[in-house]
């Protein structure tokens, strides 16, 4: 295999691997707050009184820092190895483009990364040797750090899929305005569509963890809370989500059409282009297999206008991505939406009508909840595959070729340690999962192990800082 | 010499602030590692301490290793990318090892009570082969990845002595962080480790000049020498500091900080001459720091940051080492 697929493939893995975890903790990051928070404010209000409410919720927020400190390491680890890659697979890149993506990149390890890596230890072992304020504060600035991370490595890939802002001297790209490079036009939509993602991926993983205590009857206390609150959380925000998914797409078919026409398998411009429900497109002989189609919809979503006009892939010479990996990944999130949709919409109402008690919940729902535990993952890979795999051939769209950039490292070298990063990587994906089952299935044993978080009374202690 | 431009200046400040990262990550990073290399000859209660007293820590430490990179890949693509090429399989299993090293914290107190021992196993083996590996690197870097049958050797006795130096900066440390029984045993291993790194770094200090005509010019020469003695002089006088507190009852009691300050100093020493064996050069003999930097204008951009954000930095790292001062028995992992 040419060292430029090799190279891809690497660093596709490597972000593959990389996602994973920073869709958890950014979400996360947010929950651990609120569920600090709550714990607070039941302590506190009503005299002390209510002391079981509060101790809930101080089990859950014991409960998933310990998620949350698991994931965050995974995250730091790939986002390492990420930091890298950039020059072993891509020096070209940064040859090119570095004035634009370095300073942006610095920001986010100077602004972000110190700023998380630095608060983690306090939030994660300071419990009880700073004051309740301090504490509240370092969990504040993690959940904060890892969304301003999001927000600068989001700025960086959003400029990459529609750059502005710059101006290209000798071969080499200069910076006009910061502000239009950062807020970029795709940058607003995909930061959001990010964000909510995140969202997601926690609330589902918040319910189907819950959903497997009850099944297994090893409940915390806290389980039944837990899971309204991911229930609550992603009834809300799936409508959300597909809402400014509506957007993004519009967006994208602005910008990027080529992109879209890969989406839906369009290789003819045509004016009412209908909605493929299925098909296999063969970028060989450029033409669909196996179509079921409805008429006009694809125009009419895309362009909000029965007869719009929607661009094929015949338009762009060979400048657009391969339609079978487009078209299959955007299916794949959007089904996983609309899963979630149905889930979260059923799920909540019966919730609800059970009196908030998931012992009372049909079996069946509960194997549900448990069997979309990760599909925010799911969903939030193949996204990520149709944005990332629709820019190409280029690294930076319409301007800069992946192929001109890429290193010329040996292939076999390569090659090599490629297979070394996918054995670890999938090693590590199979370990994380199967710690989350056993803490899940073990939760009185893992809240046992820290001694040391003794449940601080407010107010009792130095101020620390 | 004349003052230079700003402009000018701009690449001088940049290699300064990426020496300064990576100088902070192998001190701070070094002892974590040494102490995960120390690991297995621990019991499993003395594991968790030492563990316990590298938790709150490891996370930022490694992060001035992402910034150092960062600073390479932002402030000088061109050696970036020179450079990582040249070094690309040791820096793949110098990363392999940093993610078994990082995700081993985690996952040994989560995992089934059955699988801990493995994560402790990979907890030293991912701290050893990132050790090894970063010896190997240093070894070509300052060597500029010359070619010929002495390179490989200078870089393999690299390879072997910043692991030792590793190891005992993280007896050190543990001599600082904890007491009683695992207190006692880190003295010894201390003792164990001071002859091979003082062996080592008489040995590449011998050698450094030997493979690399730059920097014995730059330092065997009137009147430069009498002045660079200095470095050498008290890296001396620290590290028969070290030997003999190891020596004495005080290294239990009060003085417990002072050998690893005094293993500080030596690694302060050791970088300010590399660094000035290697300037003006971001590559010996091959690329210097104006041939290699990004533009005066996206410099500015990136310092403005550095500005701001790095006195903060400092600020939340000395309040989290104030945090978490004192022994680390009690502290367990999150």
């Amino acid at each position: 295999m040419d060292a430029l697929i090799l190279a891809r493939m690497q660093f596709a893995a490597n972000m593959t691997f990389h996602i994973l975890f920073p869709t958890i903790s950014i979400g996360m990051g947010w929950l651990l707050l609120f569920l600090r928070w709550r714990w607070l404010k039941t302590q506190r209000g009503e005299g002390g009184s209510d002391s079981a409410l509060a101790q809930g919720w101080l089990d859950a927020y014991r409960f998933w820092t310990k998620v949350f400190a698991l994931t965050f390491a995974l995250g730091v680890v790939s986002g390492i190895t990420m930091s890298f890659q950039f020059g072993t697979n891509w020096p070209g890149f940064m040859e090119r483009v570095g004035n634009i993506a370095g300073p942006l990149l610095g920001y986010e390890v100077l602004t972000a990364f110190f700023l998380e890596a630095g608060f983690l230890g306090i939030m994660l072992f300071g419990h009880g040797r700073v004051s309740e304020r301090v504490h509240l504060m370092a969990t504040f600035f993690v959940a904060f750090g890892t969304s301003l991370s999001a927000f600068w490595i989001l700025a960086l890939n959003s400029w990459m899929q529609t750059p502005a802002g710059h101006e290209i001297r000798d071969g080499v790209y200069h910076v006009q305005s910061w502000v239009a490079v950062i807020f970029n036009p795709s940058f607003p939509y995909r930061f959001t569509h990010m964000m909510l993602a995140s969202a997601l991926t926690c609330a589902f993983l918040l319910i189907g963890l819950s959903a497997w205590q009850v099944l297994k009857g090893v409940a915390q206390r806290s389980a039944p809370r837990v899971m309204r609150v991911g229930l609550t959380l992603a009834a809300l925000a799936v409508p959300l989500q597909i809402f400014v998914g509506d957007l993004h797409g519009l967006n994208t078919l602005h910008h990027q059409p080529a992109k879209i026409a890969a989406m839906e398998g369009v290789w003819e411009t045509e004016r009412g282009a209908p909605l493929l429900l299925f098909a296999i497109p063969d970028a060989v002989q450029r033409l669909n297999h196996f179509e079921i189609k409805i008429p006009r919809l694809a125009s009419l979503i895309l362009t909000h206008e029965l007869d719009g006009e929607i661009k094929g892939l015949n338009s762009f010479g060979d400048a657009h991505p391969p339609p079978l990996a487009m078209f299959f990944g955007f299916r794949v999130m959007v089904g996983m939406g609309v899963l979630m949709l149905a889930t979260s919409w059923l799920g909540w109402w019966l919730y609800r009508r059970s009196g908030w008690q998931p012992e009372r919940l049909p079996r069946l729902l509960l194997w549900l909840f448990a069997g979309m535990t990760f599909s925010g993952w799911v969903a939030t890979v193949a996204g990520w595959y149709v944005t990332e795999i629709g820019r190409q051939p280029f690294i930076v769209y319409g301007l800069v070729r992946t192929a001109d950039v890429v290193s010329k490292v040996p292939s076999a070298m390569i090659g090599l340690s490629l297979f070394m990063y996918v054995t670890l990587y999938l090693a590590l994906i199979v370990a994380y999962v199967a710690v989350l089952k056993y803490m899940a299935e073990k939760p009185e044993q893992v809240l046992q192990t820290d001694t040391g978080e003794q449940v601080a009374v407010p107010g009792l202690q130095g101020s620390g800082a | 010499m004349t003052w230079m431009s700003f402009d000018a200046a701009l690449p001088v400040i940049f290699m300064a602030l990426m020496g300064l990262s990576m100088l902070v990550y192998v001190i701070s990073d070094g002892y974590d590692l040494g102490v995960g290399m120390l690991m297995h000859r621990a019991t499993a209660a003395e594991k968790d301490v030492m563990v316990a007293s590298i938790g709150p820590f490891w996370d930022a430490n490694e992060t001035w290793l992402v910034l150092g990179v960062g600073i390479l890949l932002v402030a000088f693509p061109k050696a970036h990318g020179l450079v990582l090429g040249e070094l690309y399989l040791p820096v793949t299993l110098m990363l392999i090892g940093l993610t078994l090293r990082g995700v081993a914290f985690d996952f040994r107190v989560k995992a089934k009570d059955t699988h801990k021992q493995t994560w402790d196993r990979l907890f030293f083996a991912g701290s050893t082969l990132a050790s090894v590996a970063q010896g190997w690197m240093l070894g070509r870097y300052v060597s500029g990845f010359g070619s010929g049958w002495n390179y490989p050797l200078f870089a393999a006795a690299i390879a072997v002595a910043l692991p030792m130096a590793y190891v005992l900066m993280g007896a050190a440390w543990l001599i600082m962080k904890t007491d009683g029984e695992l207190q006692e045993r880190a003295v010894q291993w201390a003792r164990i480790a001071w002859a091979p790194m003082v062996g080592g770094l008489l040995l590449i200090s011998m050698a450094t000049p030997w493979v690399s005509p730059t920097v014995r010019e730059r330092w065997f020469v009137l009147p430069e020498i009498i002045a660079l003695l200095a470095i050498p002089l008290m890296t001396g006088v620290s590290l028969l500091a070290v030997r003999g507190l190891l020596n004495t009852r005080h290294v239990r009691g009060p003085l417990c900080w002072l050998p690893f300050a005094l293993l500080v100093l030596v690694f302060v020493l050791g970088f300010l001459g590399l660094a000035y064996s290697i300037y003006p050069y971001v590559v010996l003999d091959q690329l210097t720091l104006w041939q290699a930097a990004s533009s005066p204008d996206a410099l500015k951009v990136i310092l403005f940051g550095v500005c701001i954000s790095v006195p903060a930095i400092a600020g939340y790292t000395v309040f989290s080492y104030r945090v978490f001062r004192g022994k680390a028995g009690e502290l367990k992992y999150a």
